[in-house]
């Protein structure tokens, strides 16, 4: 019982935190329309990527954009423990009585919950952004988009599971560039958000199989385009993902527990 | 029965015995005062009590339970107020409490009022919404010390308390701990290596140093060890003889060309000693302090520096220790 309120405690003070946060939620929202307007519409139609009839390129990497902004805002959130850590808010609630897992879990539920509403609004916007850019576009359904975020659940969860582990193991900030060249970008760019899975040389196939945000790319791709076909079964990246995020809970939990 | 109780407590980082050895008793309702210089492992072993750092060995009974077995009830008893502010300056000062009472177990139902009560005794009401990054030090401090006793412990530890704060703001703070002994009758365990503060509010002090208890005693005693005032006589021709007979006078020694006394009750008795003596051109009279006993005990005086590293510190050390 007391753990139960002690989760709830610190999953509310995240979500307090994010939502006085105005600027961190703008921002979030910046740079997923910066990819599909800037970067997006500067492809469309000069790439070939066989997508049916009213995916264009921008439509194309739209739900890769959103699985990018997932990642990096959960990433930053969890290796964000290593600012409370020196700010010694921290110590607070390490001295409670309550068990390391049950901190983690309240840190997690806090990250994924952020993380579920910038997906809802990136969702919201995106979809608009799309019909404007492509007035043949089908549009995204609000079916798909509902069954998108539990997909979002997972990855949210997952990743911050992974930025928090990883943080208890930092004292300052200097060794984030590498995490973020050595672990964001490379999950982010082997997810296959900017390009088709299939015809890839080798190492690319191998890697992105590898790598459990593809899953969950394709999925999302599923849900969110009309006519678009699953490159992957929806049952395989379902249970990837699933199984991909009870390894990371593990793991950021065992971190916890070593940390100081 | 005592609600903390130590046995051979020890917390040593590889060749370095930061706590070497303390054995406590203290009671319920006591303020206690750990006086030491920095590095003298205070911080430590107030750690160690709250069950925040692990002893390398001895054991420590707090509030009834023992702090490596059952750390989690040890920590539901007590209330930790850490050297270095740990509050969330994102949040408001209700929002702090409210935050430290769902993580204690403080019921919904209760927390309000609660909350309003501490409000109150630390002077913050008017400011219980603002945001904590708007606050002086000092309010900071009382909000921490508010925040400590929520969950109603049985003992609050407090680390440094007026540490970095100016002498009036360490007055208030001094108001507020005693405030709160009163009304909500809570042990208090606090360090310090201000002399000031350890006479001023508590009622035994262990003088730590090394890791190791030197001396344990009220600060009156712990005064009076040191055999009575000193009366600093300068004169023409130095000479004991006049006060050997003097029953009041504990000791006497020349100086050069200063006489020290080591008298009883000097007060009382500088008129007779000044009658007796020939030739006296200065008088200072010495009541000894904390910092003398400190000096009889070690050698050397307490130095007065910033604060220790902390927790963080403590922690780092201890990796590097393994």
């Amino acid at each position: 019982m007391g753990e139960f309120a002690a989760v709830q405690a610190i999953w509310l003070r995240e979500f307090k935190v994010f939502t006085r946060e105005k600027s961190r939620v703008i921002s979030s929202m910046a740079s997923p329309l910066i990819w599909m307007v800037l970067f997006g519409v500067g492809l469309n139609g000069r790439v070939d990527i066989a997508t049916p009839p009213g995916i264009d390129y921008t439509a194309f990497i739209f739900p890769g954009v959103l699985v990018m902004s997932i990642l990096f805002g959960s990433i930053f959130y969890g290796l964000y423990i290593v600012w409370d850590r020196k700010l010694d808010f921290l110590k607070e609630v390490l001295a409670a009585p309550v068990s390391r897992p049950s901190i983690f879990l309240g840190k997690v539920l806090g990250g994924t919950t952020d993380s579920l509403v910038q997906a809802a609004l990136l969702l919201t916007v995106g979809a608009l952004v799309l019909k404007l850019i492509n007035p043949v576009f089908t549009g995204i359904s609000p079916v798909g988009a509902l069954l998108a975020l539990p997909i979002v659940l997972l990855v949210a969860m997952s990743i911050a599971s992974l930025g928090l582990g990883i943080g208890t193991l930092f004292d300052s900030f200097e060794g984030f560039q590498v995490i973020v060249s050595f672990l964001a970008f490379p999950l982010f760019f082997l997810s296959g958000a900017l390009y088709p899975l299939e015809g890839l040389p080798a190492f690319l196939t191998v890697l992105t199989r590898l790598n459990p945000l593809t899953y969950a790319v394709d999925l999302l791709r599923t849900l969110l385009l009309p006519g678009y076909v699953a490159q992957i079964s929806p049952a395989l990246d379902v249970g990837v993902l699933v199984v991909w995020t009870v390894i990371m809970l593990g793991f950021g939990t065992v971190m916890f527990q070593r940390m100081k | 029965m005592p609600v903390i109780a130590t046995h051979d407590l020890r917390k040593h980082y590889g060749e370095v015995k930061a706590v070497d050895g303390i054995d406590l008793s203290i009671s319920e309702g006591e303020i206690f005062g750990l006086l030491g210089p920095n590095g003298a492992g205070k911080t430590t072993t107030l750690h160690m009590l709250a069950t925040l750092q692990r002893p390398t060995s001895g054991s420590a009974v707090v509030a009834g339970f023992d702090t490596v077995k059952q750390p989690l009830k040890v920590r539901q008893r007590v209330g930790m107020v850490f050297q270095e502010p740990t509050l969330d300056s994102t949040l408001t000062g209700r929002e702090n409490l409210d935050l430290h009472g769902r993580l204690y177990g403080v019921k919904g139902k209760e927390r309000p009022g609660r909350i309003a009560e501490l409000l109150k005794l630390v002077d913050l009401e008017g400011r219980a919404d603002d945001f904590v990054k708007h606050y002086s030090g000092g309010m900071k401090r009382r909000l921490e010390i508010a925040r400590g006793i929520m969950h109603h412990p049985e003992i609050l530890f407090l680390d440094e308390p007026t540490l970095g704060l100016d002498p009036q703001t360490r007055e208030h703070i001094w108001a507020y701990i005693e405030k709160m002994v009163a009304e909500q009758h809570t042990t208090i365990i606090l360090t310090t290596h201000y002399m000031d503060e350890a006479d001023r509010l508590c009622d035994r002090i262990g003088i730590i140093d090394h890791g190791k208890i030197i001396a344990l005693d009220t600060p009156e005693n712990l005064c009076a060890s040191l055999g009575g005032d000193v009366v600093k006589l300068r004169m023409a021709n130095p000479t004991t003889k006049p006060f050997e007979a003097m029953k009041f006078v504990k000791a006497a020694e020349i100086k050069g060309n200063e006489v020290l006394l080591t008298v009883e009750d000097s007060s009382s008795h500088l008129a007779e000693i000044l009658q007796r003596s020939d030739g006296v051109q200065h008088v200072e009279l010495h009541t000894p302090t904390l910092n003398d006993v400190f000096l009889k005990f070690t050698g050397r005086e307490m130095r007065e520096e910033s604060g220790e590293g902390g927790f963080l510190a403590d922690y780092q050390a201890s990796q590097r220790g393994h």
